[in-house]
C-alpha cells in the first residue's frame, strides 16, 4: 500500500494522519499534565498504537458502536469525541466527558455510540458481545467493533464472549491490539499462541492478522470485517500488531524491555510512517507543519479548557449512583 | 383472588411485562426449552419464542456481560442465574459493570437489567449449592436487592423490578417455589423499599426476610401462646431498606431480634443492628440479637445442616431470653 497514488488516497491519508497526530499530542500533553500531578489514578497512554485505532475507527459508520479499554484516549480521539472535555475528564472536572466521574479509564459518549472505556482486563469483551446482540435483537444493522490487548486474550471472559458471538453469529469485530506486552509479561510468557487471531478456529469464525503500522491498511483490513458483520455473517477476530512506546502507564519506567527493542520499533512509528507517505506523494510539508501548529493550539486549548474548569460541585457526589425510573 | 405457587406468581409477572414491552428478553441455562432448571419459565418459549427465551451455554461470566451491554443500548434483559451460587462466576460484570455503569458515565447509560433467579439455603445441597447471598449484593451501591417470601410480592416486586431503570438482584428462595399463596387478580406492583408487617405485636421486633420467615412466622405463633406478643417484620426489600418500618416497629416494641438465613459476620443483619441502635437506641429495653446461619460452609449431614441454620427453637429461646 505504503504511498497514496491518487489525490483523493493522499486527502484521505492526510485527514487520518492528522488524527492520529491529534493523538499523539494529546498523549504528550496527558503525560506532561501526568507529571505535573493535575492528573491522578491510572494513565495508559496510547503513544505508537495510533495507526490501529485511527485505522479501525475509521472503517466503521456512525451507527457503529466502539467498545474500549482503561488505554480508551486513542479510541475515543478518533471516534471525534472532543479533546477538551476529555482533557477535562482527566483533570477530573465538572466539564468532563463524564463529568469527572470517570477519569482516564473510563471515557464514555452515548452521542457518538462510544460505549466506554473499561478497567477489567477482559471485561468489556462481553459487553461488546451484549451489544451487537441488540443489534442482532433489533436488526439495526449496526456494528460493534471492540478492542483489547493480547493479555486479555488469556481471561474467561474473553473465551466466554468469543463463544457466544459465534454461536449467535453476532455483528462483532474483535481487534486484539497487541502491543506484546501485558503490563510487564511478554507475550510468549503469557500466551499459548503467537497469533492470537488463531484461536478463531476454535470458535469457528473468521480471522485476520495484519501489522498495524500503516493506517489505510488497518481501515481495508477491518472494513472486511466490518462488512462481513453487517452481512449477518458473524464475528471476526483480527490481531493487530503494534507497539506501545512509553510504558504499560505512567508509573511504569517499562525495564522489562530493552533500549534496542524500543528503538527496534520505533522505525516503524506509524506516524512517522504516513507522513513520509504524504511527503512522497507530493503533499506540500508546509501544508504538514500547518498542520503541527493548529494541532498544538487545539490541545493548547483543551488544558487550558480543563486547567479552569471548575470541579465537580460535592453536591454530585451522590448523582447517578441509581438511575431516575420515569 | 387466585392462590399461586411462588413460581406461577413468578412466570406470570414476567409473562405480563413481556407482553407488553418487545424490548425484554428472558436469557439463562435452561430457561427455554427445558422451561427453566425450576420451571420458573414454564411455557414462555412457546409464547415468545426463542428469539426472547434464550438458552445460553454454562457460562455465566459471558451472558451476564451480554445482557449488561445490551442493556447500554437500551434493551431490558431478564438474566435467570439457575441459582445463585453460580452468579459468583459473573460477579465481576454485575458489580463492576452492571452496578457501575450509570455512575461510571455520569448517566449516559442506565442498565436496567433483572438479575434474578433461586437463592438460599436447605435440601441438603451441601457448601457450593446452599448459600444466601443477599448481604454480598447488598454491599454494593448502583444494585437493588430484593428476597420476595411470598406469591403475591413475588409477582409484584418482579413487575418492578423489570420496570426499573436499574439493575436488581432478584432472589428469589429455591425451598419456596412450590409455596402457595393468595395473588390478587388483575394487575398491580409492590414499590421497592417497604417492609410488611407480617404479624402485629408488642413486645419485640423480629426483623427477617425470605425463607427465614418460615421459621419465624411459627415461632410468633407459638410465642403468642405464652403470652408473648411478637411483631414479625418481612423487609422483602433489602436494598432499598424501609428504615421507617424497623424503626417505628422498633420504637412500639423496645426490642428487636434479626433472623436471616445467611452468615453472622458482615451479614445485613448487622446493618440492620446498627441502625437501631443509632437511631432507635433510647427505645431499647435490651441488646439487639441476631439469629444467623452457624459459621460454617453448609454440611451435607442432615442433622448438621438443620443445626446450622435459624429454627423455630433458636427463635423461642431467644426470644423468650430477651422478654424476660
Ligand atoms: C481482571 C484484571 N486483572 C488484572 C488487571 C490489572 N491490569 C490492568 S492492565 C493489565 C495488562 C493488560 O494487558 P493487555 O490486555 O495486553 O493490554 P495492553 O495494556 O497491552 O493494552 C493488567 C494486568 C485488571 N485491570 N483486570
Amino acid at each position: 500500500m505504503s504511498q497514496p497514488k491518487t489525490k483523493k488516497e493522499t486527502q484521505d491519508l492526510f485527514e487520518l494522519y492528522r488524527q492520529m497526530l491529534l493523538i499523539r499530542r494529546f498523549e504528550e500533553a496527558s503525560a506532561k499534565a501526568y507529571s505535573m500531578g493535575k492528573i491522578g489514578g491510572f494513565c495508559h497512554l496510547y503513544i505508537g498504537q495510533e495507526a490501529v485505532g485511527v485505522g479501525a475507527i475509521s472503517a466503521l459508520e456512525e451507527k457503529d458502536y466502539i467498545v474500549s479499554t482503561y488505554r480508551d484516549h486513542g479510541h475515543a480521539l478518533a471516534r471525534g469525541l472532543e479533546p477538551k472535555s476529555l482533557m477535562a475528564e482527566l483533570f477530573g472536572k465538572k466539564t468532563g466527558i463524564v463529568s469527572g466521574n470517570g477519569g482516564s479509564m473510563h471515557f464514555f459518549d452515548k452521542k457518538k455510540n462510544f460505549m466506554g472505556g473499561h478497567g477489567i482486563v477482559g471485561g468489556h469483551i462481553s459487553l461488546a458481545a451484549g451489544i451487537a446482540y441488540a443489534s442482532k435483537y433489533r436488526e439495526d444493522q449496526a456494528v460493534t467493533l471492540c478492542f483489547f490487548g493480547e493479555g486479555a486474550a488469556n481471561i474467561g471472559s474473553f473465551h466466554e464472549g468469543m463463544n457466544l458471538a459465534a454461536i449467535w453469529k453476532l455483528p462483532l469485530v474483535m481487534i486484539c491490539e497487541n502491543n506484546h506486552y501485558a503490563m510487564g509479561t511478554p507475550e510468549y510468557r503469557a500466551l499459548s499462541v503467537k497469533d492470537v487471531s488463531v484461536r478463531a478456529a476454535a470458535y469457528d469464525i473468521a480471522r485476520d492478522h495484519i501489522e498495524g503500522d500503516e493506517v489505510r491498511k488497518v481501515r481495508d483490513h477491518v472494513k472486511v470485517a466490518v462488512e462481513r458483520a453487517r452481512r449477518g455473517e458473524g464475528p471476526t477476530l483480527m490481531e493487530i500488531s503494534t507497539y506501545r512506546f512509553r510504558g504499560h502507564s505512567m508509573s511504569d519506567p517499562a525495564k522489562y524491555r530493552t533500549k534496542e527493542e524500543l528503538e527496534k520499533y520505533k522505525q516503524g512509528d506509524p506516524l512517522i510512517k504516513a507522513e513520509k507517505d504524504l511527503i512522497g506523494s507530493g503533499w506540500a510539508t508546509e501544508d504538514l507543519s500547518k498542520l503541527d501548529e493548529t494541532i498544538a493550539k487545539q490541545i493548547e486549548e483543551a488544558v487550558d479548557f480543563a486547567e479552569k474548569s471548575e470541579e465537580p460541585p460535592l453536591g454530585w457526589l451522590y448523582k447517578h449512583v441509581y438511575a431516575e425510573n420515569v | 383472588m387466585a392462590v399461586l405457587t411462588y413460581r406461577e406468581a413468578l412466570n406470570r409477572a414476567m409473562t405480563e411485562e413481556m407482553e407488553k414491552d418487545p424490548n425484554i428478553f428472558l436469557m439463562g441455562e435452561e430457561v427455554g426449552h427445558y422451561e427453566g432448571a425450576y420451571k420458573v419459565s414454564q411455557g414462555m418459549l412457546a409464547k415468545f419464542g426463542e428469539k426472547r427465551v434464550i438458552d445460553t451455554p454454562i457460562s455465566e461470566n459471558g451472558f451476564a456481560g451480554v445482557g449488561i451491554g445490551a442493556a447500554m443500548v437500551g434493551l431490558r434483559p431478564i438474566i435467570e442465574f439457575m441459582t445463585w451460587n453460580f452468579s459468583l462466576v459473573a460477579i465481576d460484570q454485575i458489580i463492576n459493570s452492571a452496578a457501575k455503569m450509570n455512575y461510571m458515565s455520569a448517566g449516559q447509560f442506565p442498565i436496567p437489567i433483572v438479575f434474578r433467579g433461586a437463592g438460599g439455603a436447605g435440601g441438603r445441597l451441601a457448601a457450593q449449592h446452599s448459600q444466601s447471598f443477599e448481604s454480598w449484593y447488598a454491599h454494593i451501591p448502583g444494585l437493588k436487592v430484593l428476597a420476595p417470601y411470598t406469591p403475591a410480592d413475588a409477582y409484584g416486586l418482579l413487575k418492578t423490578s423489570i420496570r426499573d431503570n436499574n439493575p436488581t438482584i432478584f432472589i428469589e428462595s429455591e425451598v419456596l417455589y412450590g409455596s402457595k399463596g393468595e395473588v390478587p387478580e388483575g394487575e398491580f406492583s409492590i414499590p421497592m423499599g417497604k417492609a410488611d408487617i407480617k404479624r402485629e405485636g408488642t413486645q419485640l421486633t423480629i426483623v427477617s426476610w425470605s425463607r427465614a420467615l418460615m421459621y419465624v412466622l411459627p415461632a410468633a405463633e407459638k410465642l403468642a401462646k405464652e403470652g408473648i406478643s411478637v411483631e414479625v417484620l418481612d423487609l422483602r426489600s433489602i436494598r432499598p431498606l424501609d428504615e421507617e418500618a424497623i424503626l417505628a416497629s422498633v420504637r412500639k416494641t423496645n426490642r428487636a431480634l434479626i433472623v436471616e438465613e445467611g452468615w453472622n459476620v458482615a451479614g445485613f443483619g448487622a446493618q440492620v443492628a446498627y441502625l437501631i441502635q443509632k437511631d432507635a437506641f433510647d427505645y431499647l429495653d435490651c441488646p439487639v440479637e441476631r439469629i444467623t446461619q452457624e459459621d460454617v460452609p453448609m454440611p451435607y449431614a442432615a442433622n448438621l445442616e438443620r443445626s446450622s441454620l435459624p429454627s423455630e427453637e433458636k427463635i423461642i429461646n431467644k426470644v423468650r431470653s430477651m422478654i424476660k
